[in-house]
């Protein structure tokens, strides 16, 4: 057990920091900082090009194995770019669904056509994926989804109908990964397929739904026999939720380590405000901000654990508990944003409904512990899986 | 950077805990309670002369191990879970760190290879009241003719009635704060000193008053003098304190593993309590909390090795006083919520002496008091956050 970086490492640091000064500029220079959770709606086509310019100077794909056409670089130099890119404000990641979820899962169960034709897109900063998982009645019971898919009458495309909920940039993605039933009459994780359905088709419409923040980030996406080819069926018919489970595992990624960098940047602003509007003399204002602090290096501590030792894909107890403790960190640091501001904080930026930087941050960490799994089914999965506790009692 | 246990740490782990499992059992534990030195000597025998813990972070020159700190919180992590009573984390935690970081040979020498040897005990005595700051040293160190004349009182000293040798802290008369303190190594039967245990209401840990009058010492016996004294007092605590945080994350766990050993028996509505989703979602929240105290336990350990370390990282060991303080505040809000949830799940059991919840509860209390609670600790990271205390 050992902590610190290596030369090597820290050269690789300094080499991703010199980048990132010398392209974070000129015309991506309003991205700094922009376009995170909360703000995903702000510049999509600047953060596109943005994406290529990651693409162009090798900064996609570093945890991906070589033969896949990424840069197989160590957890460690993941760690770094990941940090370096926080801290130098670069924008909120247009493609880092393909990247950290899709990528992933083509390698892992991709046949080598579905590689070769899908991961260069990822890797250059052209395609953007989105997620089709949750439904109005799949929620926290994700199994439950009723979205379903038929073979066309030539066999070779399936045809898909049903709707999706929650779907951050389906405006933007060229795909959405679709988790469909594809065995008529079948409940539960069985009989469910891993589809990826191109987005330009006139049988799929997006709708944006109004979030309490008054933004857009997520949609409603209808799928009318929406058609996609067979070559892009990951696995086979009834793997769906095999796969979309493993996916849902490479989340808990090094990626981690950079939103963390994004939380250290809110908690900077937050103790920079305190020192200039007086709050820092406030004794309880005082023992929550060190709290905050302190929290946000055990949410450091905690993935270094897990980014650490064997990496042979199994849940370690430290990654079962991971959404909770930066979740539930996360939505307390956007309420001691706005002690912090005091009254400031009820006054917007602009009419009718332009939010700060804190005042976001407040009002879209109550999502936090809602998507990607709630608090309650995270507890759940940790008693059962992680204490061994029983099981949920089911209805059949 | 690997910042998970290698083979041999584990090996370390699962001898521990082999060991303790019998040694420290519920039975030893209350057998070492009602003992009046608070801890059974055969054991720490076996601790000091078999198991060689006492010598574990000692180097090898002084006839340890040389091995690092972060083995030593492995083994705190082992001996914080089965309550065990005995000098270990005075020794290896409060005296041994103030001997490793003092500036004369001579003493080290002594009083190392003693430790290493497997037969002294040792603690570290210095707070005359309130407070684990420089101002809470108030005993008088009088210059006098080839040494010092020493007199003062130290109110709450851990293990302080059985340790052989006493680090002392003392500050020159008229100094204040942080300049003007020394701290010296006495002999515990030094003329002079006079030692009162104190009845405690964790009885897993022992206290005592320690008062010194008109204490002759030499200038042979001064581990290090006014210009590093203060710094080598606090970097003590601060690793102390990391230590101290290995012991509770480890009674987290505990006080979790009981709490679900208990709650997969007790059937109620013709069903197991551990099948009820409001007793599964406050286990979960319990591991939260250990695992959350076990990371930054580990990471202040990793911290400590290389402050400790002559050839150590640098940018590494200059976290110690965050790093170590971020795992003294989650590691003693982990036990104290896992030892009072404990008390809840197992119910009206839980409120009686037979069973051991109360055991944890009033140890992690105790712990969370010794050497600053997480509101003090806090307060010392929101002074550096703010930039008060350059």
């Amino acid at each position: 057990m050992k902590i610190g970086f290596s030369t090597a490492d820290e050269a690789f640091r300094g080499e991703v920091a010199h980048w990132l000064a010398e392209h974070l500029k000129g015309e991506f220079a309003p991205l700094r900082f922009r376009g995170g959770p909360g703000d995903e709606h702000s510049f999509p086509e600047e953060r596109k090009a943005w994406e290529r310019e990651l693409a162009a100077g090798g900064w996609i794909g570093l945890g991906l194995a070589k033969e896949h056409g990424g840069r197989g670089l160590s957890i460690c130099q993941q760690v770094i770019f990941h940090e370096e890119y926080a801290r130098a404000g670069g924008p909120g990641r247009m493609g880092h669904i393909g990247e950290g979820l899709v990528g992933p899962t083509l390698a892992a169960f991709g046949t080598p056509a579905q590689q070769q034709r899908l991961l260069p897109g990822i890797l250059e900063g052209r395609e953007f994926w989105c997620q089709g998982y949750s439904e109005p009645g799949a929620g926290s019971d994700l199994a439950n989804v009723q979205t379903r898919a038929r073979l066309d009458d030539s066999g070779n495309h399936w045809l898909i109908s049903g709707q999706k909920v929650w779907t951050s940039l389906a405006h933007e993605a060229d795909w959405c990964f679709v988790l469909a039933r594809t065995e008529p009459g079948s409940q539960g994780h069985h009989g469910l397929s891993f589809l990826l359905v191109p987005m330009a088709q006139t049988q799929i419409r997006v709708h944006p739904i109004q979030q309490l923040t008054g933004t857009s980030e997520f949609n409603e996406v209808f799928f009318d026999q929406a058609v996609t080819h067979t070559d892009n069926l990951i696995g086979k018919p009834g793997d769906g939720w095999k796969i979309a489970m493993a996916l849902l595992g490479f989340e808990r990624g090094v990626s981690t380590l950079g939103q963390q960098m994004q939380f250290q940047n809110e908690l900077d602003e937050i103790i920079r405000i305190a020192r200039v509007n007086g709050a820092a003399r406030d004794p309880l204002l005082r023992q929550r901000i060190a709290q905050a602090w302190s929290g946000l290096k055990v949410l450091r501590y905690n993935s270094l654990r897990m980014l650490s030792g064997p990496q042979d894909g199994s849940l370690k107890r430290e990654a079962m508990i991971y959404k909770l403790a930066w979740s539930t960190w996360h939505s307390d640091l956007g309420k001691l944003a706005m002690d912090v501001l005091g009254d400031e904080a009820e006054v917007l930026d602009a009419a009718p409904y332009q939010l700060s930087r804190l005042q976001s941050l407040f009002l879209f960490t109550r999502s936090d512990t809602i998507y990607g799994g709630s608090n309650e089914i995270q507890r759940n999965i940790i008693a059962e899986r992680a204490l061994g506790m029983p099981r949920e009692p089911r209805v059949v | 950077m690997e910042f998970a246990f290698t083979e041999e740490h584990l090996m370390i782990r699962d001898s521990a805990e082999r060991f303790l499992a019998s040694a420290s059992d519920s039975l030893a534990v209350r057998a070492s309670m009602s003992r009046a030195d608070g801890y059974d000597p055969e054991v720490w025998q076996r601790i000091g002369l078999e198991l060689c813990w006492p010598a574990l972070m000692v180097p090898e020159r002084f006839g340890g191990m040389g091995l690092g700190f972060v083995e030593l919180a492995i083994l705190l992590e082992q001996s914080g879970r089965f309550l065990l009573g005995s000098p270990l984390f005075a020794t290896a935690c409060l005296a041994t760190p103030a001997l490793l970081l003092g500036d004369n040979p001579v003493v080290q020498e002594r009083w190392l290879s003693a430790i290493a040897a497997g037969e002294t005990t040792a603690t570290l005595a210095f707070a005359s009241g309130k407070g684990w700051d420089a101002q809470s040293v108030q005993t008088i160190a009088q210059p006098a003719a080839g040494g010092f004349v020493l007199d003062g009182v130290y109110t709450q000293v851990v293990d302080g009635t059985q340790a052989d040798l006493l680090v002392v802290a003392a500050r020159n008369p008229g100094s204040e704060g942080a300049s003007g303190i020394s701290l010296f190594a006495l002999d515990a039967d030094t003329a002079g000193i006079t030692r009162t245990a104190l009845p405690t209401l964790d009885q897993t840990r022992r206290l005592a008053r320690v008062e010194l009058h008109n204490v002759v010492v030499s200038d042979a016996q001064l581990l290090c003098g006014p210009d590093q004294g203060w710094a080598v007092l606090h970097d003590s605590l601060q690793i102390a304190a990391a230590g101290l945080a290995a012991e509770q994350a480890g009674g987290a766990q505990q006080a979790l593993d009981l709490t679900l050993a208990y709650i997969a028996e007790r059937r109620q509505f013709s069903r197991t309590i551990a099948s009820f989703q409001a007793i599964k979602h406050r286990c979960a929240d319990m591991m939260l909390q250990v695992e959350c105290a076990r990371s930054a336990v580990y990471y202040a350990a990793c911290v400590v090795q290389e402050h400790l370390d002559p050839d150590g990282d640098v940018a590494v060991a200059s976290e110690l006083t965050m790093a170590t303080a971020t795992a003294k505040i989650h590691a003693s809000e982990a036990f104290f919520h896992c030892a009072a949830e404990s008390i809840q799940l197992h119910g009206g059991v839980g409120f009686t002496w037979e069973y051991d919840p109360h055991l944890y509860f009033k140890r992690a209390r105790a712990s969370e008091q010794l050497l600053g609670t997480p509101a003090l600790h806090r307060e010392r990271l929101a002074a550096h956050l703010f930039g008060e205390d350059a």
